[in-house]
């Protein structure tokens, strides 16, 4: 419990730095919903603090907005609720159970000189039990992420598995001036969404965004230089680093599970292959070796392989390379274009882009083989990225002529967008956990 | 009279196309217009070959060879299918053109840019945008363009010239683009 806390309140510290130009703020809408949800009621927060004043954020609203998005609850709308309790001697468990509601969640945020203690408690409606309850230490800007920490805390607790909500999302945004001139931009924000900070600017495109495993760097390609080239930036510090750009192609960087290595694409030799970079010794170790197109590997968790997109068959198709022998299997077929994987956490699935007939979508398959799954129904979607707790897949999709970022649970039933108010936003990728939460 | 030559030189395989092309049984029929399209390029304004007609006035373009709008040079974007990268017959002369004047012009350098529609994910199209462009330079390189004048970039489909989410603007897009850095 009390290392807990102090996990949260270095979370709610870390978040002091985040300022909210929120200009182009990420909104959710569930574009299908879920039978079997479980019923869950968020009472609104109680306010304890100068008379008049107004709490910073809304925590039982992002609360219900984080179950609500996981496609797991069925929050209950607060106009439904006969009663608003503040703690335990409040609840009156037979108006919850009326309700139908099997979990309740009840809380209250008390201003303590400049910062905040938020306090609250999970119910077992039907056997009128607590089930977990805490008081965190929060500030005004840290706010949003300790509700974020109380969603995840509660969805462990009812789902078995950790909960992904306190985590961040990096992106690519562009906008095209009038004039015709383009800005983009690599952005963080939180996984919901909210809080977006663009990580650099640049007049040239800007792609592949990828998380180190610590969560707290990223690599990506600029053409700053008026070619591809990888950088590796700090998120916090905004340092930023050159680490590849060898005449071609600079691309597709993933990070290795241990962070010490970096897999990227460089056509230094006539054309795209495979090379994986060691981040500390700085040498080359070149991967695949084809007449083909190879590009866009990830990693296996265990780091014992690589899967990437060949077209080496004729059509852009998955392969996979151990490499203790490195040879490559072909691991899709069907469909004539099967591209940009992502495996999950632990490993046994791969989200891939899956072009048939005209439409490319989002589609998974075990790693071990068997048929495909297409989770989308839309026809330009690209990107997906596993969140760490293997539940949903962020992508790339485009709505009403807009490039937008969308998620949808791994068993394709749950779909939420996240739209932006201006430009095109692309190439998600979900963060890893970072320790930090 | 270096004008004359590029002429020429732009001259000759347009002659050599319009005569394959005309080269069925009747022999001279000066109906160049019902011929295929490659005829069409009716650049043919100082006609030398064909001997009879007046000579009409010079109405010839008099500026930089690059710049003339009815030369093939004007032309520097080749299209391509989709996840392909095979020069398509239609662009042949073009790109022809172009090697003729890089070969002729050894300080002129070029760029040339690929790039994709937005189907697909983003890195396969860097690379398919690279072969593209690899494929417009070998093509420049076996006619006579050598190797330090040509500069490849891809920029896959990342930057779209057309704007739409249908094939109309895809085929576009799917295209290699010549730039001159220096002429």
């Amino acid at each position: 419990m009390k290392k807990l806390w102090a996990r949260v309140c270095a979370g709610a510290m870390l978040c002091l730095c985040v300022a909210s130009p929120a200009q182009a703020v990420l909104t959710i809408e569930i574009t299908q919903g879920v039978e079997g949800a479980l019923p869950v009621a968020v009472v609104p927060f109680e306010w304890q603090g100068e008379a008049g004043s107004q709490p910073p954020q809304d925590v039982a609203a992002i609360i219900t907005a984080d179950l609500q998005r996981s496609g797991r609850f069925a929050p209950l709308p607060v106009d439904d609720m006969l009663s608003h309790p503040h703690e335990g001697a409040q609840v009156n468990y037979r108006d919850w159970r009326l309700l139908n509601v099997d979990s309740l969640v009840v809380g209250r945020v008390i201003a303590s000189g400049d910062n905040y203690i938020v306090q609250f408690q999970l119910y077992d409606v039907f056997r009128a039990a607590s089930l977990i309850g805490y008081s965190i230490r929060s500030t005004a800007s840290g706010l949003r992420l300790t509700a974020h920490q109380i969603s995840d805390l509660i969805y462990e607790t009812l789902m078995g598995e950790p909960g992904a909500f306190a985590t961040r999302i990096a992106y690519v945004t562009e906008i095209r001036h009038a004039d015709g001139s383009r800005h983009y931009s690599l952005q963080v924000a939180d996984a919901d969404g909210y809080n977006p900070q663009p990580v650099l600017n640049s007049t040239h495109p800007l792609m592949s965004p990828s998380w180190s495993p610590d969560g707290k760097r990223l690599a990506y390609v600029s053409f700053e230089s008026k070619k591809p080239a990888i950088y590796i930036q700090e998120v916090d510090s905004g340092r930023r680093e050159l680490v590849s750009s060898y005449p071609g192609l600079n691309g597709a960087p993933v990070w290795s599970p241990d962070g010490k290595r970096m897999a990227l694409v460089l056509s230094r030799r006539g054309n795209a292959d495979i090379y994986i970079l060691d981040l500390e010794r700085r040498n080359l170790q070149q991967i695949t070796e084809n007449y083909a197109i190879d590009t866009e590997p990830v990693w296996y968790p265990d780091g014992s392989a690589l899967i990437f997109t060949s077209d080496r068959g004729g059509t852009p198709q998955l392969y996979r390379v151990y490499f203790a022998d490195g040879r490559a299997t072909r691991l899709t077929f069907e469909g004539k274009y099967n591209s940009r994987a992502s495996i999950s956490p632990d490993g046994k699935r791969i989200a891939m882009v899956h072009g048939d007939q005209g439409k490319f979508r989002i589609a998974v398959m075990d790693t071990d083989g068997g048929a495909l799954q297409v989770l989308t129904d839309s026809s330009l979607d690209e990107s997906p990225s596993f969140a760490p707790n293997g539940s949903m897949i962020i992508y790339a999709t485009e709505a009403k002529g807009k490039g937008v970022l969308s998620a949808v649970s791994v068993d394709g039933r749950v779909k939420q967008r996240l739209a932006l108010q201006t430009g095109d936003a692309r190439e998600p990728a979900w963060s890893p956990y970072t320790g930090k939460q | 009279m270096n004008m004359v030559k590029k002429m020429l030189v732009v001259l000759i395989p347009l002659a050599l196309i319009a005569l394959l092309a005309g080269c069925g049984s009747t022999p001279k029929k000066a109906e160049p217009a019902a011929e295929p399209m490659e005829a069409a390029p009716v650049a043919v304004e100082q006609e030398e070959v064909p001997v009879v007609t007046p000579a009409p006035a010079p109405m010839g373009f008099t500026g930089h060879p690059l710049d003339d709008p009815d030369s093939l040079l004007s032309k520097r974007v080749v299209y391509f299918d989709f996840d392909k990268s095979d020069i398509k017959s239609e662009f042949r002369d073009i790109i022809a053109a172009h090697a003729t004047y890089l070969a002729d012009h050894p300080s002129a350098s070029i760029t040339i840019e690929g790039h994709c529609d937005e189907r697909g994910s983003r890195e396969y199209n860097m690379a398919l945008g690279e072969r593209r462009a690899n494929a417009v330079r070998k093509f420049l390189m076996v006619q006579g363009a050598m190797a330090r004048q040509i500069e490849t970039i891809s920029y896959g489909e990342e930057r779209p010239v057309a704007f739409g989410h249908d094939e109309a603007s895809w085929q576009l897009n799917r295209r290699a683009e010549i730039l001159y850095k220096s002429r």
